[in-house]
This record gives C-alpha cells, structure tokens and sequence, in this order.
C-alpha cells in the first residue's frame, strides 16, 4: 500500500473549487505519490487545472458524460484502489461525494471519516479531526490497521495553489458497469427576485432562535430599519417562514460582499459559516455561549435575540 | 410492501459539560437527547408515500442504540410508524457510522423492504455516512441529499431531485429498492397525535442483537467500523471573539456603534 489517489469533480462544466483544495491538503501534507483521477467527457480543462506542483499523475477517464453518476464514480474508486492500492484516498467534502464514498468505504472496508478539517500521516499511520457535537467538541479519529483510509475534506480549509502542468497525464479505460441512478437534468434556483444577498454589505441574518414564525416580521422591520438585508439559516426558509432567497450557507447563497454580518440565533453549523464565514465583520448573537458560531465572530453579545432586538430599536428608531 | 426507516437519538450537550476520564466521549451526564431532525422528515416521507399508495405498506423503524433511544422510537410509533426495532449489545459500544451501516443492512436482509430512507445526516456527529454505506453493504442503488421522491406506480423507479450546492438542484431517476437520504425540507413532519402517543405505548419494541441478526465478529462494534476517536478535546478559539457584555441595554449600543463605525455615521 503507497500513494495518494484524489479524484476530482466538475459540476456543469466548472472544476469544484474544493477539489484544488484538496490536492492542496496533500502536498502540503506532503502525502506520497499523488495521483488525481478526472473522470467526464469533456475534461482538458480539469486535467489541466489539477496540475500542480507536487502531483505525480493526472488519470484521464474518458467517459459519455460529464454529469455526475454515483455508480460510475464508486466503480471507479474501487477500479483504481484495487489496482493502485493506495494508502491515502482524499475527496472533497461535497454533495456528490456524500453520494457515493460511504458505499465504497463500507464494500472495500476502508477507514472511513467524513468532513475533516485536518489530518496527518506518518510512516503510514493515519490521523484525522473532525467535528462531534454540534461542532462543540473536537474528534481525533485513528484508522484500522493496514487499509486504506479514505477521508472526505471539509471545503474552505486549504487554500489552493494554483497549476503549473506538473505531473503526466495518463489515460484510464473506464470500468464496465449499469449506471442504477441517471442523471436526467439540472434545476436552477428560483430567482431570487429583488432580494439580494450576495450583494448585500449589511446582513442581518436570523436563526432558529427565532423560535416562531410570527416573530420573524420584527426583525424584518429591525433590518429595514438598520438598513441591512435580512437572511437567514436554513431552518427558517425550510419552514416557509422566509424564502429561499434569503438563506446563507452551503445550499443556499454566499454573502460574498458583506462587510457585516450580524448572526442572531445561529448556532454556526458548517453548512451555514460556508456562507458567511469569510465575512471580515461578523456578530453573534446567542444565548448559549457555548455555540461554534462565536468562534468565527469577531465580536460575541451572549444574550436574548430579541432583548438585543428591542434595544437596537431604541437606538434606530424608524 | 416495507419501507425502512433507521432513525438515530442524537444529543446536544449540556452546558458546561465535562469528557469522561479517557476523554473519549463526553460524560453521559450531560448528554440531552431527541430524535435527529432529518429522521422526522424521513420518517414523514415514508408516512406520506404509504398514505398516497393503494396497496398496503408496513413502516419499520429501526435503530442502534441502549434504551434511551425507545424515547424516540415511541415518537416515530406515535406518529404512525408500524413497528420498531432497537439494535444493542455491549459490543456495539464504539461502532461508527459503517459499523451502523453494517448493522442495518442486517435488518433489511431480513426485512427486505422496497425502499430505506435514511437522513443526510446526524445533527451531532453530521457524518453523513450511515446510509450510503448501508446501500454499498447492501449492493443497492443509493442516491444522498434528496429533496423530492417520486416512486413510480409499481415501485420499480423513482423520480427524484437531488439538491446541491448552491440551491441547484438535480433530477434523477433511480431503480429501486434503493437507500435515499432524505434532506430536510422536503416535507412538513406531522406532529404526533394524543392517540397517537397513547396507541405507541402498546406497541412493542422488538430488541435485537448482532447476534439475533446473525452478524459474524468481523462486522460488530470496532471490526465492523472504519474509524475508532481516539479523544475529544475542545476546539482552539479560531478567532477569539470580543464578548460585549453588560445588559442588553449596554450590549445593544455597542452593536449601535458598531453599525454606526460600518456605515460611517
Ligand atoms: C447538505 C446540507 C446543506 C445545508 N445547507 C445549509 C445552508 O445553506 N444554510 C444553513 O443555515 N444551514 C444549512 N444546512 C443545515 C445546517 O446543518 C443546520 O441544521 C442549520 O444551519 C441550523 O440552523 P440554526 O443555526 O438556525 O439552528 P440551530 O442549530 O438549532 O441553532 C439555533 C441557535 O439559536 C440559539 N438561540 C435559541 N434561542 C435564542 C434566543 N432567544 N436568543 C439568541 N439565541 C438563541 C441557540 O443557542 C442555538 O445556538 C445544511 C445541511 C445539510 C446537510
Ligand atoms: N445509531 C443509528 N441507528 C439507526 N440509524 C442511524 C444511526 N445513526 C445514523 N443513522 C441513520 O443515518 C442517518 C445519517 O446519520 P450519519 O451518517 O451519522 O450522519 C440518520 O439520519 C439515520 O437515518
């Protein structure tokens, strides 16, 4: 067992950011012989995107399709780890590996964790942290003995460095199998009218502290009256209380121009800091002083939302 | 025709908790438990694709765990679940989410139902793993983070939508059986009626083992899993925040000036 296999992924004809970062997490951990596996149908631009400084190979697999298919990418896996045998297999942290690396990891009896911040790897001996607990607690995880460990790597962690054409570029059949799960077609996000959060430098965003859907008006009026956009996590757009539009975070939209992010009644999951986290002003607001999003705040009020709420009324009347 | 439906008691932590001596966990003392939000949607997807379906359709929840997990159990029976199992033994202490997996595809090897709907994921631990694994056990097709569930009328297909990053969302079709996590929001979970709650308290739960399901050591507890924690600890301060305090009075014009200073008032 030697080596590192990272295999890529593309969406609609763009290199997953996360994937870069990935690679990035291997040489900067210096992890041995790094091979990164393109699988899709129109993948030069990917093949060359992915060599950086510090790759052994790129593994071209030239197939019909550039979508996304969870029985083609777990067959791959599979192909490569049995022919490779890699001590190391590193994947981004997305929906789509979501979608397939538990099943090769259970069938092939890898080690096995999910959205890793870090790791590390000496004379072949696996290490890796994770979050436990709503991200109160730290996790370091070991590894069953002589397998192969598969990690999945949370995004925003790496910053990725960028492709110089190193590494060769080897071309791989891809294996035979019966596609179980097919693609048929991509939905784009409804539009989001005139609610705009990536444009927004002012957020106020609102969490399930908020409690009830009849408490939501006033922090509509609080945001009006602050001259912020009002956002939200995800609970509040799952209930209909608020739409869609206004939800920060992984499945929803990135707050990419906001200067001030004030976060009331959020706890900080990963999926929501995905959207805001890079935000240079951030406040949280949260009576559990406890709550990971005080982490990422560079200012933390442990209090009642809506004390905080009636008092900032008082200081911004209309 | 049976839908299966591994639900998971997750925990959220009391304040000021303290790690057991090995500092392997956190003490029980401080656990608070509840049923995993994804699973209330997943158990209302199956409650939903069994009222809409002509032929008869059997709801088995299941789930690894000691008794305290019954609560939840009971929450499932009382919303219209139709039968329960809890999975335990002492060995099945430090499995993870693959040996989880392990453990439900033994249930389904004897259940053999049409469909397992699982959650995305645990809200303590997010692994996002356990169904997925179940299905590459298992040898079914599989798809994570859906959004929509449509079976066609004899259940041989299913239409579905995936939700990605971003709020894209992407259709596909699935042969089933099939494992689907399901993602929260794709329905409006039911709330347990009073009769409801009354009616769970007769139902029994049936109490199964690795060895009742006829597993082999290799497969329970740390053989069976694919990571083992080593510690918890507490995370670093990324950013070490400034705590405003004073009462909400003073706290609030803090953040006034703070707003003041951004908009360069
Ligand atoms: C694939 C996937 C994608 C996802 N995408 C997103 C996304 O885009 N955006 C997103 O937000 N989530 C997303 N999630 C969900 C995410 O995992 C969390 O469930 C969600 O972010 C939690 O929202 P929250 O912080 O509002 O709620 P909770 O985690 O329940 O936190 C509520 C907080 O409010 C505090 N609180 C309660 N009452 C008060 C009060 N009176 N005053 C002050 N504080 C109070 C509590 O202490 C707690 O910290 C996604 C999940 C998955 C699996
Ligand atoms: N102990 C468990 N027993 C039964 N099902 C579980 C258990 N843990 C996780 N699951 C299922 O797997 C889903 C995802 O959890 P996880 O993979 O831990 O993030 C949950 O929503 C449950 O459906």
């Amino acid at each position: 067992m030697s080596g590192t296999l990272i295999i890529a992924e593309h969406r609609q004809g763009e290199l997953c950011q996360a994937t870069l970062e990935t690679i990035t997490s291997a040489i900067k951990s210096h992890t041995p012989d790094i091979r990164v596996v393109v699988i899709g149908k129109q993948i030069e631009p990917f093949i060359e995107a992915v060599r950086i400084e510090g790759i052994l190979e790129v593994i071209a697999i030239r197939t019909s399709s550039n979508d996304f298919d969870p029985d083609l990418y777990a067959v791959t896996l599979t192909m490569l780890i049995n022919s490779y045998h890699p001590e190391l297999i590193l994947l981004p942290h997305t929906v789509n590996t979501i979608g397939y690396a538990a099943a090769v990891a259970a069938d092939q009896r890898l080690g096995f964790a999910t959205d890793v911040f870090d790791f590390s790897i000496s004379n072949g001996i696996v290490t890796a942290i994770r979050s436990g607990y709503g991200q109160k607690v730290n996790v370091e995880l070991g590894f069953p003995e002589n397998r192969p460990v598969c990690l999945t790597l949370r995004p925003n962690i790496w910053k990725p460095l960028q492709a110089n054409k190193a590494g060769i570029v080897i071309e791989i059949h891809p294996p035979v199998y019966s596609a179980r799960c097919r693609h048929e077609t991509y939905l784009e996000p409804k539009s989001s009218g005139d609610i705009d959060i990536p444009g927004a430098a002012f957020i106020l965003s609102i969490g399930r502290g908020v409690a009830d859907e009849k408490n939501v008006e006033e922090f509509l009026e609080l945001a009006d009256s602050l001259g912020a956009t009002l956002g939200c996590s995800r609970p509040i757009a799952d209930n209909g209380w608020l739409p869609k539009a206004r939800q920060v975070g992984q499945s929803g939209k990135t707050a990419s121009n906001c200067k001030l992010y004030i976060a009331m009644g959020i706890s900080g999951s990963v999926q929501h800091l995905a959207g805001m986290k890079h935000v240079e002003n951030i406040v949280a607001i949260n009576t559990d002083r406890e709550a990971s999003i005080f982490n990422y705040a560079r200012y933390g009020i442990v209090a009642d939302m809506f004390e905080i709420a009636e008092e900032l009324r008082n200081q911004f009347p209309e | 025709m049976k839908i299966l439906v591994p639900i998971k008691q997750v925990v959220t932590l009391d304040e000021d908790f303290e790690f057991t001596p090995d500092n392997r966990d956190v003490d029980h003392d401080f656990h608070i438990y509840d049923l995993n939000e994804w699973d209330d949607y997943s158990l209302e997807e199956a409650l939903l694709i069994k009222e809409s379906n002509d032929s008869p359709i059997e709801i088995i929840v299941c789930t690894v765990g000691n008794e305290y997990a019954d609560e939840s159990l009971r929450k499932c029976l009382a919303k219209g679940a139709d039968r329960a199992i809890r999975v335990w033994s002492n060995e099945l202490k430090n499995t993870d989410s693959i040996g989880i997996a392990r453990i439900i595809a033994h249930i389904a090897r004897r259940e053999e139902p049409q469909l397992i709907l699982t959650g995305v994921q645990s809200s303590d631990f997010a692994h996002s793993t356990t169904g997925v694994a179940t299905a590459g056990i298992l040898g079914w097709p599989y798809a994570a983070v859906v959004n929509r569930f449509e079976p066609d009328h004899d259940f041989t297909k299913a239409s579905i939508l995936r939700e990605l990053e971003g709020g894209l969302e992407e259709a596909m079709n699935i042969d089933l059986p099939a494992v689907i996590t399901i993602q929260v929001g794709i329905n409006k979970p039911r709330y347990a009626s009073l009769r409801g709650i009354k009616q769970a308290q007769s139902i029994p739960i049936e109490e199964a083992t690795p060895d009742s399901l006829g597993m082999i050591d290799s497969e329970i507890g740390e053989s069976g899993s694919a990571s083992i924690i080593k510690k918890m600890f507490i995370p670093e301060k990324l950013s070490t925040a400034i705590i405003i305090e004073g009462t909400p009075a003073q706290q609030a014009s803090k953040l006034a000036k703070i707003i003041n200073d951004f908009k360069g008032v």
